[in-house]
């Protein structure tokens, strides 16, 4: 038994820890509180790199070279994609939801490992404003997310040195969060629930830990050698030496790619949350949600070459990597038919939370047919290192993981707080969001197909109108966090209460009060075997009474 | 303080977490042996593709002498056979021998670190001579690191096992049992770099 913690609320609630916002800045064991201050810290990095993004939007509105010098431009570009992936998308798929979440689903009180998790959190902070620092004082890296060398051996040392310790630190925060999940997951599910009445996003947080204390290592391992070889002179991927800079691309791919499922995975196992609830219809196919998890899982650690096609890879290699690519469409596509059948004649109520989620779906569906057109030799040669990459990897992670994010934060935001968000501004945030975000990255398939380079601040002036157009798409897309700004400030303080389940959903972190007490439950767990059983009549069996009372 | 509060109320909840599940935290300690595990796979696969791509890489020029990593091995398979008597002789209640073979294990390790550095002293080449000369040392230097912590880790649990009241019995082994398993998994990690460095 997991949760044999005695229910003293009245006296623990009190001495526990700060009251009010105090407590969201002290070192708390609490998994609630750790998964908040992801979330929050997250989105200040996600404001920090959204305004380089914009400052490169800027940038490319005119074809010179004229609003920042170029080797200001690589060091934003690669301070934006750093912060984006490791400081905002990892750390808020996986650190803030998985921990807000998966105790309550797994029937815990709390992590496994609550000071390991406390521990993973506050990684985080010192290594963002030491990896934003180095910007004022040495010039940050410029070598772009990926750090190639040679490139990142012969560009000044200082940032790209910050640069990797940065990462090395979020690394292991990502490697003692995925520990953390595996053994939450595994080892303290309440007596009584079985692996296969987990919720979809335990499944997901699985998947996702596997990958990340399978591939994150070799990340660390990597960027040690090449830090060595900045620092001391070793001749690891250094040609001049007899260094092979292939070798490096391997190593940093066999992370980096299923780096996108890390941060996809978890944004599949949010969506699978939320469009049952607001369908008011069971997951479709559970048994296959769960098998595609882990066939992509699998996928995932084997395809990591697709990246290197235009690195002399040898054919026998590019065909392999061209199958197992090609392969993972079939588990992503079962899940996409799957969420597509979930609301299929389902009692859909249109709020900002599903309808993020559909901006998902929609989004999603065209990155992975640009991802599966990618996978393919030929075409691959033809629009390797354009924006057709850029923008297949922003439908990808800003159109799958960023809008999983925000209908994440519609449907828990009454969880969190116990207040309701304001639909029309959640709306218009949308709006917003869904027309700026097709805008932008929409035309940067043409300006790839048509050869204008990624990572570079001047090109040629025959792209000066499509670019302009996606720059429109980009100011939309800053606009668009306004109003969600506003939104969450005032209804924190001036929203309606929400009640415990506003949205009368069957997933255990409902089951309890909203904002939740410190022990996650007053008194036992409940046991929530079907976790997605609306309109099934044998739940009334399986749900305590007092919610059933609830909703009649 | 309210937040030294918050600590220690936690920490009573994860101690009666550990007290439940008797095998969550060895369960965590297995999942991070795995993820250092694969810190070293993604070293010998950088190795290896080394030396099958790069003809330039002259490991042809330097004969490395076997004779002290063949002693080096000796003396880690050893130290895990050591180690498992000092956890048998705990089993059997008996705390003086337990912390003999403990004190023996510590010892072998710290004479392979020994034995390390003098082979590193009478190596031909430096750190960054060349490619080779790298990955040789990044591949024993890390490895060596983990030796160190190691043997560290063994000398922490000797010293709780011998202060009074006795911090490692029967009912609390998990730091015995930790630092066991991380010593065996440092020790095949050694056979697999010996077989790789030494033998291919």
């Amino acid at each position: 038994m997991s949760i044999s913690v005695p229910p003293n609320t009245e006296q623990s609630s009190k001495g526990i820890q700060p009251t009010g916002w105090l407590r969201y800045f002290s070192f708390s064991l609490d998994h609630k509180v750790i998964g908040l201050q992801y979330l929050v810290c997250g989105f200040i990095f996600y404001l920090i790199g959204g305004a380089l993004a914009s400052a490169i939007r800027i940038e490319l509105t005119s074809p010179i070279s004229d609003f920042m010098p170029r080797d200001v431009y690589n060091q934003v570009l690669t301070l934006h994609g750093t912060i984006m992936i490791f400081l905002w998308i990892v750390p808020v798929v996986n650190g803030a939801f998985g921990n807000y979440l998966i105790p309550f689903y797994v029937g815990a009180r709390d992590m496994a490992f609550p000071r390991l998790n406390a521990v993973a959190f506050w990684l985080i902070p010192p290594a963002g404003l030491m990896l934003i620092s180095s910007y004022f004082i040495n010039g940050a890296a410029q070598s772009g997310w990926t750090a190639y060398p040679p490139l990142s051996i012969t560009t000044p040392a200082a940032g790209q040195i910050v640069w990797i310790l940065s990462v090395l630190l979020l690394g292991g925060s990502s490697i003692f969060g995925g520990i953390n999940f595996i053994a939450t997951i595994l080892k303290l599910r309440r007596p009584g629930l079985k692996l296969m009445q987990l919720p979809m996003y335990c499944w997901a947080m699985l998947g996702t830990s596997i990958l990340v204390v399978l591939s994150t290592p070799v990340l660390a391992g990597t960027l040690i050698l090449l830090s060595f070889d900045i620092v001391a002179h070793t001749g690891f991927f250094n040609p001049s030496l007899g260094g092979n800079v292939i070798v490096y691309q391997h190593l940093f791919w066999f992370y980096s790619h299923p780096a996108v499922y890390i941060m996809v995975l978890p944004a599949f196992g949010l969506v699978s949350e939320i469009l049952p609830v607001h369908s008011r219809k069971p997951l479709f196919g559970y048994a296959t949600m769960v098998y595609s998890i882990m066939g992509i899982v699998v996928l995932g650690l084997v395809v990591w070459a697709h990246h290197m096609f235009t690195s002399g890879t040898p054919p026998w290699m590019r065909l392999f990597f061209t199958i197992a690519t090609s392969f993972i469409a079939v588990p992503t596509g079962i899940k996409f038919f799957n969420w597509v059948a979930t609301l299929w004649g389902g009692r859909i109520s249109l709020n900002s939370a599903i309808l993020f989620s559909c901006g998902f779906i929609v989004n999603f569906v065209l990155g992975g047919i640009t991802g599966v057109a990618l996978a393919q030799v030929p075409f691959d040669v033809h629009v390797h290192d354009t924006y057709f990459v850029v923008a297949h990897f922003h439908y990808i992670v800003y159109g799958g993981s960023v809008f999983v994010i925000f209908s994440s934060i519609y449907h828990w935001y009454p969880k969190f707080t116990g207040k309701m968000l304001d639909e029309k501004l959640g709306k218009i945030h949308f709006l917003l969001t869904f027309i700026g975000f097709n805008l932008c990255f929409a035309p940067q398939h043409w300006l790839g197909l048509n050869g204008m380079p990624r990572r570079v601040a001047e090109y040629d002036p025959q792209f000066t109108f499509v670019n302009q157009i996606s720059s429109v798409g980009a100011l939309l897309m800053a606009l668009s966090t306004l109003p969600f700004l506003w939104n969450v400030f005032h209804s924190a303080f001036r929203g309606e209460s929400s009640g415990d389940n506003p949205w009368q959903a069957l997933t255990p972190e409902w089951l309890t009060s909203s904002p939740p007490p410190v022990e996650n439950w007053v008194g036992e767990p409940p046991l929530v075997t079907k976790p997605y059983g609306y309109g099934q009549s044998q739940l009334s069996k399986e749900i305590p009474n007092s919610f059933i009372e609830d909703k009649k | 303080m309210t937040t030294i509060s918050s600590v220690d109320k936690k920490a009573e909840e994860l101690t009666s977490q550990t007290e439940e599940h008797p095998d969550l935290r060895l369960f965590g300690l297995v999942s991070f042996l795995v993820a250092d595990g694969m810190t070293f796979a993604g070293f010998f696969a950088a190795y290896l593709t080394f030396k099958a791509v790069n003809p330039l890489l002259p490991d042809a020029i330097y004969e490395l002498e076997l004779p002290l990593p063949t002693l080096n091995t000796i003396l880690l398979l050893v130290s895990s056979a050591t180690f498992h008597r000092a956890g048998k002789a705990l089993e059997a209640k008996e705390s003086e021998k337990c912390q003999r073979w403990l004190l023996i294990t510590a010892g072998l390790g710290i004479a392979f670190l020994v034995s390390q550095m003098f082979e590193y002293f009478t190596l031909p080449f430096g750190l960054t001579d060349n490619l080779y000369a790298s990955t040789f040392y990044a591949l024993t230097g890390f490895h060596g690191l983990h030796v160190t912590l190691g043997a560290i880790m063994i000398l922490i649990v000797w010293w709780q096992a011998r202060s009074p009241g006795g911090r490692i019995t029967t009912e609390n082994k998990f730091p015995l049992e930790a630092a066991e398993l991380y010593w065996h998994f440092v020790d095949g990690i050694w056979v697999i770099l010996f077989i790789i460095l030494y033998l291919l």
